[in-house]
């Protein structure tokens, strides 16, 4: 078996008198889709946290294309290779959906140094091109001159995903891709996520089962901080502590 | 918040107050108002002061409250050349910028690791030690300060006649002023407003915010040291005054009055309150009582003025 | 130099006791609200007035004690019903604006009614001297302050670490919206803390006011001190301030007392009559940036 792309060790993580996270392994294979599911409160938000470099976890390691970062800032990850979108939209809404995705594409490392205090950003076409093809890669062509406030909210969260992928990451980490989002929008966001899934790994979270089922080639099941189960769809489908987790004991 | 734009009308603003300004030292010495030829050289002064926080505050988003350090600085890095024999402001004045940048980037380094009150409180604290630091250096003047012998040379001209300092201060704002303008358009520049709305995200987007939030602070301290340099030649003295929090507090609210964020906010503030100050000293001893209740005033019933300018700050 | 030390520490310990009453109402100010009230400074300034003239007027320092402290708080009342309950919500650019013209309309006031001259205030006569404490001589004045200060420190601990409404103000100093979402009047709550924390401001002035002199302009350089002692300690808590001003209080007095002594012993005259005095007078700064620089938070983060 090749070497997994995202390599989680033995994380743990404590919050006061609570375990958060207990010795949690978890991989993501380069091309995959790897859904990451839970109950509310599971522990989710924090593994997200930890992956991204938002949080230090008290043990463990966590491994990304080959080199231990666990030491390592989120800024730092991203420079690796890994991107992430929020579960609550966050992108600069006062900017043009265009001025968004540039400042991502700005600020990867081959774009070259931010530390430019004289030539107009604006003039430089290479990269308001590239911004352009992430908008147009993610449906939003007819909109890249709205200011981002002004786009709606299924719009806002496939800009999100621009921003993320013009980072030109190895993985795309999606906190909660569709939440908020009305039955229409979230269709048109699984699409989204397949088309994009053809070009980069994918590490999803999310509480849409149907979407989760739709789009995921393995899941992991995540329960009081403990990693239950990891699978295919089918597998995660048939287990019997998945079931206990999400059914109740009372069968 | 959007990244800043100029109006339209901005442009042929600039020029027109610029060739006022070109006029106004003959204009005045034609009307045997010789004196306010040195007054105009302050509210310039005061006006690239405030344009440096300004980059910071405004453009940066850090609320620094002891930027009168640099400011101070700069005027003893000056008084300090000159009287080791340093009388060229060609030499003098990237010197005074170079030293206050240094300071800034070593108070930024330390002050930057925090956020909202703490930073505030922070920039205070170290600024005052800075006052400390002047006022106890005995072989710099102490509590009298350290005065500079003559106005200094630049390249050929000399600075001493009031109008030829006037016009090399007019100069050096100006170039200050398409920096910013450059700037605020550049890479740095969108960066660091982008950061100021929302650092996290930066984060998120690989930017290693604090080392742009780092030079954007070090930036502001050494174009404050310029203003400091230029100070020290108009009065002819580097004062431990020019380091006192309330000086940081003075340019706080030259910025805030004339626009957080605004490319010409701290020019706008500077004029309007050293113009103020000018016009309430004759009127009555105790114009701080009525230039506080103004500013009160400005707080309570025109909040719009001051938050709204800044955008909304996130949490 | 025993001795010396000996009498320094007690100074310090009193200097630091002082600034503890000026922080402990500051630190909850900007801990239960994150409003930054710069005027804090002025409440001590004008509190010292109110105790010095009261004091004159009633020809007893007790009574101006007395006086004076009731003076500021309602001062204090006043400020916060018409000025300070606005600028809560408002972002601190506004709230440093605010409370930076109450400082220049303190400061031209006090100068207005009271002249630009320093006002004297003279101690109780019976503790006008010094008294011995084993086996040197210390101003029985400065034993009665460092007496009135470990009594409020140690009300204030019960106030604020046993009492039900202590129990609310570390729980709006730890997490407001929690707090408020759980029925308890915090707007009430501060305005409370906000009075008490000015008639201690005033308190301090009085106390300090024969060892100081009563002046204009008197509260800007104890209120960055007290700062120094809020980003030491962590911004809302109580513990927090008093480990800090203690501190800050003895760092100072004998960084000031003995530094000048410590370098001629180590440097050359010359050196240490130049590097003595500014060493000293930045001491505090620079142990304010070494913790900064371990603990970005203080030593005591009131908020998780």
């Amino acid at each position: 078996m090749t070497e997994a792309l995202l390599d989680v060790r033995n994380l743990s993580r404590r919050f006061a008198a609570v375990d958060a996270l207990q010795a949690v392994n978890f991989s993501v294979e380069a091309g995959e889709v790897h859904a990451l599911i839970g109950p509310n409160g599971a522990g989710k938000t924090t593994f997200i946290h930890h992956v991204s470099g938002a949080l230090q976890p008290d043990s463990g390691s966590v491994h990304f294309a080959g080199r231990d970062v666990t030491k390592l800032s989120m800024h730092q990850r991203v420079a690796v290779g890994m991107a992430r979108s929020y579960q609550i939209t966050n992108v600069f809404l006062g900017l043009s959906a265009l001025d968004n995705v540039a400042l991502a594409v700005q600020g990867r490392q081959d774009a070259g140094s931010s530390f430019r205090f004289w030539r107009p950003a604006r003039s430089e076409t290479a990269m308001f091109e590239e911004a352009r093809s992430y908008l147009e890669q993610t449906g939003l062509a007819q909109r890249i001159d709205t200011i981002a406030g002004n786009l709606a909210h299924g719009e806002q969260r496939a800009l999100e995903l621009a921003m993320a992928l013009a980072t030109k990451p190895k993985m795309l980490l999606l906190d909660e891709p569709m939440a908020g989002t009305g039955p229409e929008e979230s269709a048109r966001m699984v699409e989204l996520i397949e088309h994009l899934a053809r070009h980069v790994t994918i590490l999803l979270v999310e509480h849409d089962m149907a979407a989760v089922f739709r789009l995921a080639d393995r899941i992991s099941v995540l329960v009081n901080g403990r990693l239950i189960c990891t699978g295919t769809p089918d597998d995660v489908r048939a287990d019997p502590e998945v079931r206990r987790a999400y059914l109740g004991d009372h069968l | 918040m959007a990244f800043y734009r100029p109006a339209t009308y901005q442009k042929p603003v600039v020029l027109a107050l610029l060739l006022a300004l070109l006029a106004l030292p003959p204009a005045l010495t034609a009307f045997g108002q010789e004196f306010y030829i040195g007054f105009a050289t302050r509210v310039l002064i005061f006006a690239l002061a405030a344009s440096s926080l300004n980059l910071v505050l405004g453009f940066g988003g850090m609320f620094s409250l002891g930027h009168a350090a640099f400011f101070g600085a700069g005027a003893y890095a000056a008084a300090i050349c000159m009287s080791s024999g340093i009388a060229d402001a060609l030499l003098a004045f990237p010197l005074a910028m170079a030293a206050a940048g240094l300071l800034a980037l070593v108070v930024g380094a330390i002050s930057l690791r925090t956020r909202g009150v703490y930073f505030i409180m922070i920039t205070l604290a170290f600024a005052q030690m800075a006052y400390y630091l002047f006022v106890s250096a005995r072989s710099w003047g102490g509590d009298d300060g350290l005065p500079l012998a003559s106005r200094m040379m630049l390249g050929g001209f000399s600075l001493t006649s009031d109008s030829a300092l006037f016009y090399a201060t007019l100069g050096c704002l100006a170039l200050v002023m398409v920096f910013f303008g450059r700037l605020a358009d550049a890479r740095f520049g969108r960066v660091i407003q982008a950061i100021r709305e929302n650092e996290t995200r930066m984060e998120a987007l690989g930017y290693p915010v604090f080392r742009y939030r780092l030079i954007c602070f070090a930036l502001g301290g050494a174009l404050a040291g310029l203003a400091g340099a230029l100070l020290a030649n108009l009065t002819g003295l580097a004062s431990p005054n020019l380091l006192q929090w309330t000086q940081s507090g003075t340019l706080l609210v030259m910025v805030i009055i004339g626009g957080v964020g605004y490319l010409y906010g701290g020019v706008v503030g500077a004029v309007i309150l050293l113009m103020l100050e000018e016009s309430l000293v004759g009127v009555t001893e105790h114009w701080h009582i009525a230039l506080g209740l103004l500013l009160l005033g400005v707080v309570l019933f025109a909040p719009k003025g001051v938050a709204a300018l800044f955008g909304k700050r996130h949490d | 130099m025993i001795q010396l030390v000996l009498e320094q520490a007690l100074n310090g310990l009193q200097f630091g006791l002082m600034l503890f009453l000026l922080a402990a109402g500051l630190t909850l100010v900007f801990g239960i609200m994150d409003c930054i009230n710069l005027a804090h400074g002025s409440l001590y300034m004008v509190g010292a007035y109110f105790v010095a003239a009261a004091a004159q007027a009633a020809d007893s320092f007790w009574i101006g004690l007395g006086a004076g402290v009731a003076g500021a708080a309602v001062l204090g009342l006043l400020l916060e019903l018409s000025l300070f309950r606005q600028l809560y919500k408002r972002d601190h650019l506004s709230q440093v604006l605010a409370t930076f013209a109450l400082i220049l309309i303190a400061n031209e006031a006090v100068r207005w009614i009271w002249g630009p001259a320093a006002l004297m205030l003279n101690p109780p006569e019976a503790l006008s001297g010094p008294v011995e404490i084993g086996g040197f001589f210390y101003p029985a004045y400065r034993l009665v302050i460092i007496a009135f200060g470990l009594a409020v420190a140690g009300l204030l601990y019960l106030l604020v670490a046993k009492s039900r409404v202590g129990m609310w103000v570390r729980a709006g100093a730890s997490n407001r919206e929690m707090t408020e979402a759980l029925g308890i009047n915090v707007q009430g709550l501060f305005t409370a803390v906000f009075v008490f924390g000015a008639a201690l401001c005033a308190l301090a002035g009085g106390l300090l006011g024969p060892l100081l002199a009563v002046q204009v302009g008197m509260g800007e350089s104890v209120l960055i001190l007290a700062f120094v002692v809020i980003i030491i300690g962590g911004i809302g808590s109580i513990r927090g301030a008093l480990v800090g001003s203690l501190i800050v209080g003895t760092v100072d007095t004998l960084g000031r007392a003995l530094l000048p002594t410590l370098l001629r012993a180590l440097l050359p005259a010359d050196a240490a009559a130049t590097l003595g005095p500014a060493l000293a007078s930045i001491l505090i700064y620079l142990l304010m940036a070494g913790i900064l620089f371990f603990k970005p938070q203080g030593l005591f983060p009131a908020r998780a």
